[in-house]
């Protein structure tokens, strides 16, 4: 039961990246093509879990005064070997996600759950914790990315799902999509629609008006 | 010198590290609520990012590279794929040693930024400054330009982000989109804003 909770909780209850404001870089750098985020959301869920596997297996042995530097040297170890093995064997991905691949390390959602869950769970609770979070952070990278994709290039992992204009079909591409700031307001706008879904997630407002209002 | 000038001004406005790479996005969305606090964090990453990117610059250029240790007697020996463990180090490093620095000689510098300080080391925005560098290949007058220069560019994005969010709190913003949302979609039209700068050739 604990543990289903562990599992299935990040992905909409308590989101990484909606909710904890976790791990924003990567989600809005990489998702302009759909094959580029799955990739990163393989790396970036292999990495959490297992450094939130391993932080918590030697939770005990880690004095607290240097525990982040112990837990950058793990999660920076593991960046390394996920890093190689895309060189060897993805060669092409990894020149386009050049360095957001190192800034795996610096993602807060993995120094975020090895601090917040991993340093006082059980390894195994930590593992699937891992996963959780970073399956939330697919659930985003990848939507994102198919919006991103399908409606910016008609295509979706590089095969046309909407035939373009230039290739004599008939949908204009929204060319807004592909660039940068694009991310910014899908993201934007699937934090209200999440909220407008499961609307304890609101927020305060920050001010209150004091004086009775005339509209 | 015409060069360094054209990096400097490339890092601050049309390769802005926040609005065009969205590096920091973590720390731009979380302390951007007051243009006092938005504006010590930038202080302090330019500070770190100046002294950051030349930090790992040396550290690429005397060990890692190919051939860097040909005067320890290892020619052949490439330590390139120990780059991210090292950049981290140093920067986690070099943030504590400024820390204890200020702390000792500017108390009053450090009770200003002293706060922020932690929150660098995990920062993407330095870590990204470094890894960029070393993938453009940067000498080390470059990697000292871009580093102030970039460093300059995010805080210039997050205190314009604070001044935004200061004016926006009164603002009558629909239920879902309240804080975080509507924050999205400002940073998302100051980044259209920034990419008028992409058309400036230099």
């Amino acid at each position: 039961m604990a543990k289903n909770n562990v599992l299935t909780d990040p992905l909409i209850d308590n989101n990484p990246i909606m909710l904890q404001v976790l791990g924003v870089c990567s989600a809005l750098a990489v998702t302009s093509s759909l094959q580029v985020s799955l990739i990163m959301c393989v790396a970036l869920t292999s990495v959490v879990a297992c450094s939130n596997f391993l932080i918590s297996a030697i939770r005990n042995q880690i004095p607290s005064s240097i525990r982040i530097i112990a837990q950058m040297v793990i999660i920076a170890s593991l960046v390394i070997v996920v890093d190689q093995i895309l060189k060897a064997y993805a060669y092409e991905v990894s020149k386009t996600l050049s360095v957001f691949v190192g800034l795996i390390i610096t993602n807060c959602i993995v120094m975020g759950r090895a601090e917040a869950y991993a340093m006082s769970n059980p390894p195994v609770a930590s593992f699937l914790d891992g996963v959780g979070n970073g399956l939330g952070y697919s659930v985003v990278l990848v939507s994102v990315a198919v919006i991103r994709e399908l409606f910016g290039a008609g295509k979706l992992l590089g095969i046309t799902i909407l035939p373009t204009v230039n290739d004599g079909g008939w949908y204009v591409p929204n060319g807004l999509l592909l660039l940068p700031p694009s991310a910014f307001f899908i993201i934007g706008l699937l934090i209200w629609a999440v909220r407008s879904y499961k609307p304890e997630q609101v927020e305060e407002r920050d001010y209150k008006i004091s004086f009775p209002v005339r509209y | 010198m015409e060069a360094h000038i054209s990096l400097f001004v490339k890092s601050i406005f049309i390769e802005n590290m926040a609005l065009s790479f969205f590096l920091g996005m973590c720390t731009f969305l979380a302390v951007s609520k007051k243009i006092e606090t938005a504006l010590g964090l930038g202080i302090a990453v330019v500070v770190v990012q100046a002294i950051t990117v030349p930090a790992n610059n040396l550290v690429l250029s005397l060990f890692l590279k190919e051939g860097a240790l040909s005067w320890a007697g290892a020619p052949d020996l490439d330590l390139r794929f120990l780059g991210l463990i090292c950049y981290i180090g140093v920067i986690a490093a070099i943030v504590q040693i400024l820390e204890m620095v200020l702390d000792k000689f500017f108390p009053a510098l450090y009770n200003a930024l002293g706060v922020f300080l932690p929150l660098i080391t995990v920062n993407c925005a330095i870590m990204g400054g470094s890894l960029f560098m070393v993938e453009r290949d940067y000498g080390f007058g470059e990697s000292v330009t871009y580093g102030i220069g970039s460093g300059l560019g995010w805080a210039l994005a997050i205190t314009a982000m604070a001044g935004v969010r200061e004016k926006l709190k009164y603002s009558d913003v629909p239920e879902g989109l309240r804080g975080l949302g509507i924050t999205f979609i400002t940073a998302g039209l100051m980044s259209m804003g920034f990419m008028a700068f992409s058309g400036v050739k230099l």
